[in-house]
């Protein structure tokens, strides 16, 4: 602490020193998370890549396996995560005109949608066990040949890999809205100081986007092909 | 605070035109476009994310340095990918002797 510290915006108390104005501050925080969002756009990137190196390489095989996934179930979770986008965006709203009672009601709606995705993503990963579609020694795909069933298992790993990726996101996501939920009832948050709200917001909408590119590749690009 | 704030009409109806694309991407998979049916998917799939990105995520309203950061960070995911993807796609092209 530093004493001799008298500066002239002490009158908030959210500002930090190194920052001039609230308005500063907030940028700095938004670009920060951006770096950051960037950094998992990468992360992601990397296995976009490799799922389109392998598609490439064995289309045919990488057709049958996806459309053995159930596009129902798929299109309806991404509907739950996009209603789970809309809440987290209408608390971010909340938390711009400071109303804390209406933060927390779409704080914990957005929860309560993100634990029905994951409950959903669940089910499917555990239809998958029983279907023997999880890669490994039981693995198999029906009609398949054994160097078939190789490449096939290659989709499923990516499959796991990805959807797993994005699964312990939406987990952190979830323990990111618990935390918001806790502070705001704290009162922590005001129409002056929202900028967790907002950080937490970007997060979840970033888990969203990855959401939107990762169903169509995995579920859709290739339905067409099974008639 | 200088703070944009959007209305709930806007976020209702960038809300409601990303589920008809949901809707729309998940319909139109049905349909045999050839190869063009991985281009319409990832079309659609960019325009959902742009629509999250610029009214969701208040890149609209962003600060110049930070979309500039956000570009920046896409067009390395491009050179990730085209990069990759032209070494990937023309290995077979020219034949090497001895192989």
């Amino acid at each position: 602490m530093q004493a001799n510290d008298a500066h002239a915006h002490a009158e908030s108390p959210a500002l930090r020193v190194q920052f001039d104005t609230e308005a500063q501050q907030k940028d700095a925080s938004t670009l920060g998370m951006w770096l950051f969002l960037i950094t998992e756009v990468m992360f992601f990137g990397g296995m976009f890549l490799v799922y389109t190196v392998y598609r490439n390489a064995y289309p045919g095989i990488f057709a049958l396996a996806s459309s053995s996934l159930n596009v129902y179930i798929g299109a309806a979770n991404t509907v739950v995560l996009l209603c789970s986008s809309f809440t987290m965006v209408l608390a971010v709203r909340a938390a711009q005109l400071g109303q804390r009672k209406v933060i927390i009601l779409f704080l914990i709606l957005t929860l309560l949608l993100g634990g029905v995705f994951l409950g959903v993503k669940a089910y499917e990963w555990n239809e998958k066990f029983q279907e023997h579609h999880i890669p490994g020694s039981s693995f198999h795909f029906e009609g398949m040949q054994p160097d078939e069933q190789a490449h096939a298992q290659l989709f499923f790993s990516l499959y796991f890999a990805m959807t797993g990726l994005h699964a312990l996101h939406m987990v952190i996501g979830v323990g990111v809205l618990l935390f918001l939920i806790r502070q705001t009832q704290k009162g922590k948050y005001s129409a002056q100081y929202m900028t967790p709200v907002d950080i937490g917001g970007l997060y979840w909408h970033f888990v969203d986007i990855i959401w939107i590119f990762l169903f169509p590749l995995l579920y859709l690009i290739d339905r067409h092909l099974k008639g | 605070m200088s703070e944009h704030i959007d209305s709930v009409k806007t976020y209702a109806l960038v809300f409601a035109a990303l589920i008809a694309a949901t809707i729309g991407t998940t319909a139109v998979a049905f349909v045999d476009l050839g190869p063009f049916s991985v281009v319409v998917a990832l079309l659609i799939a960019v325009c959902k994310a742009l629509l999250v990105a610029l009214f969701f995520m208040h890149v609209r309203y962003s600060t110049r340095l930070t979309r500039l950061v956000v570009l920046g960070g896409l067009l390395w995911l491009l050179i990730l990918l085209a990069l990759t993807m032209s070494d990937m796609l023309t290995r077979n092209w020219v034949g090497v002797p001895g192989r």
